[in-house]
């Protein structure tokens, strides 16, 4: 499973540029001067990829720690927290 | 061992539920009333306006209140809970009560939209502040094995505060003209003048609350963070466990979240052409019946865990969505409708100048045998010359009030997804919690909580349109976004995330 684990975050730091791509085709695509609905105005797709590329950096972060097995183990959060435990 | 709750645990509930739900009322109201909105301070023709308007829809959602989440989490995790919470809670009261005094396009220019603007922006970074605090304040008073069935009343608020924004616009608009409701100092202030009511009961109980003991003890030996967002994203151990959270689990609970909840009314008024008060009473029956069970699988998730009913409800969602959605489109077409030999409720005609010719448009109700009532408009063009020639333009069937079998039947589709709605939602916020130490925990729960609705839930109805422009033969096409980012999540959420079951312990 960890195997598997490791070799999904290849998919996952591949997927991040893609979106990207795709994202910024589909801005260029679809902004027209004349256009009156969201998809055809700059503001919206330049909000959108602005947030979206930070979202997609951190989804490469993911994949690379996914491949480097910082998930292998301790995947899953703790529910009894360290600092909890004694309180 | 039996797990004791605190005193006054019922009253920690309440008066964090309340606030909460009061937050989500203030913000849905902007979004129900957005037409109304758009004609007072946003109106058409004009470039700045259109500009101001786009910026009040896309930047509050997307860009504030994640920014929200780390302003007001940073100073939850410094000065506590309660403080910061409480000061979400007056931001979000005042700035949707202005909203509703702000004097309109006509009598301030251009002066209105830009304070409109300037409230909405300011109501999104008090929602960004508000939940973290609420759940997070609600989880530290419960005792393990029971953080999934306090929170999950946290959890119904963005429901209640859906149905309660509702109800009252539903209310205003049933006891007055429309002219009335949508005249410039018209009915549509009413929910926003209300808020500050709402607003100050919520701030009269919540000044009387206790600091999370938690928190309390932990600012009393001096062990809470100086700098939050540093180790919160600037230390591998957590930050691991910020991106596990959204991309395993909130991303998905986002588009579920969204797309049952709003996507679901927008496309029976927008795409089924239901009528307005119908489309409303149908989410409200599928709501209120449904909204106990945030409750109910809040509570299971501390008998067998968070992760599998959090991604059963994603599941259920990638597969059932387009039959659902579908079987909507299917009930309410008027082809079969037509066939029928109909009885004419009302005729009503209007003619219009273009240039040398005529344009007429003419609307006729008409009720179906077996009860349902349409309208269809007709737009002909009636040209001068040479001589007058009609030629049919356009037919539009709008204004469906279904008959009683059909409704139920909405009601049904509609209260399935929204069942989806509270598996994926209903343990979110005792899941995130658990994901992260105390002192720290304000800021790392808000962000990806934010993240996965704000923006990938909030992006539901712009990439529909986007969808729907590419791909024109499909109605159902714009789907296709919740369901690929809720399959993508399952399949995260199922290798990434361990069931919690297995470390929680009486």
């Amino acid at each position: 499973m960890n195997t598997f684990k490791r070799i999904m975050g290849l998919v996952w730091l591949a997927l991040a540029p893609i979106i990207i791509f795709l994202l910024v085709k589909a801005a260029i695509d679809n902004i027209t001067m004349g256009g009156s609905k969201d998809i055809n105005q700059p503001i919206p797709w330049i909000i959108i990829i602005s947030i979206f590329t930070p979202i997609a950096i951190g989804f490469m972060i993911f994949g690379y720690y996914c491949l480097s097995g910082e998930y292998d183990i301790e995947g899953c959060p703790g529910a009894l927290l360290p600092d909890e435990k004694n309180s | 061992m039996a797990v004791k709750a605190p005193s006054g645990i019922v009253k920690i509930i309440f008066s964090s539920s309340l606030g909460t739900m009061i937050e989500w009322y203030d913000f849905y109201i902007f979004g129900m009333l957005a037409k109304t909105i758009s004609v007072q301070f946003f109106p058409e023709g004009n470039g700045t306006a259109a500009l101001l308007s786009t910026l009040a829809i896309f930047a509050a959602g997307f860009i504030v209140r994640p920014f929200g989440a780390l302003v007001f989490g940073r100073m939850g995790d410094i000065i506590g809970r309660k403080a910061t919470f409480l000061i979400t809670l007056v931001i979000m009261g005042l700035s949707t009560f202005l909203i509703g005094l702000v004097p309109g396009y006509k009598t301030i220019g251009l002066a209105a939209p830009l304070l409109v603007l300037l409230l909405r922006l300011v109501q999104g970074l008090a929602l960004g502040g508000e939940y973290g605090g609420a759940a997070t304040y609600v989880a530290e008073h419960a005792p393990a094995g029971k953080r999934g069935f306090y929170t999950s009343w946290i959890q119904t608020t963005a429901t209640l505060g859906l149905f309660v924004a509702l109800g009252i616009i539903m209310f205003v608009k049933a006891n007055m003209s429309d002219a009335a409701f949508n005249s410039e100092w018209g009915g549509w202030r009413y929910p926003f003048w209300i808020s500050i009511l709402l607003v100050g009961v919520s701030v009269y109980i919540r000044q009387r609350m206790n600091e999370s003991p938690v928190f309390a003890k932990l600012k009393a030996e001096k062990k809470t963070s100086s700098n939050p967002l540093n180790e919160s994203f600037g230390k591998k151990q957590n930050f691991k466990m910020v991106l596990l959270a959204l991309f395993g689990a909130v991303m998905g609970q986002g588009v579920i979240w969204y797309t049952g909840q709003f996507y679901a009314q927008s496309f029976l008024e927008n795409t089924v052409h239901l009528e307005f008060i119908q489309n409303r009473e149908i989410m409200l029956w599928a709501i209120g019946l449904a909204t106990p069970f945030f409750v109910v699988f809040g509570w299971l998730s501390d008998k067998i865990g968070r992760k599998w009913i959090i991604l059963t409800g994603m599941l259920l969602g990638v597969i059932f969505y387009r039959p659902i959605f579908n079987s909507m489109l299917k009930a309410g077409d008027e082809k079969a409708w037509i066939m029928t030999t109909n009885e004419i409720v009302k005729e009503s005609f209007t003619m219009t100048a273009a240039g040398n010719d005529s344009i007429r448009t003419a609307s006729t109700t008409f009720r179906t045998p077996d009860g349902n009532v349409y309208t269809q408009k007709m737009v002909d063009t009636l040209y001068q010359s040479p001589g007058v020639i009609s030629q049919t333009q356009k037919i539009t069937y709008t204004n469906k009030i279904v008959n009683r079998k059909l409704f139920f039947h909405y009601i049904l589709l509609v209260w399935v997804m929204i069942m989806f709605v509270t598996m994926v939602y209903g343990p979110i916020a005792a899941f995130l919690v658990e994901m992260f130490p105390v002192k720290i925990r304000y800021t790392s729960m808000s962000l990806p909580y934010h993240i996965g609705n704000g923006v990938f839930g909030g992006l539901v109805p712009f990439i529909a349109t986007l969808l729907s422009a590419s791909f024109l033969s499909d109605p159902l096409v714009g789907l296709w976004y919740p369901i690929g980012i809720a399959a993508l999540c399952f399949v995260i959420g199922a290798f990434y995330l361990r069931n919690k079951t297995d470390i929680i312990s009486e």
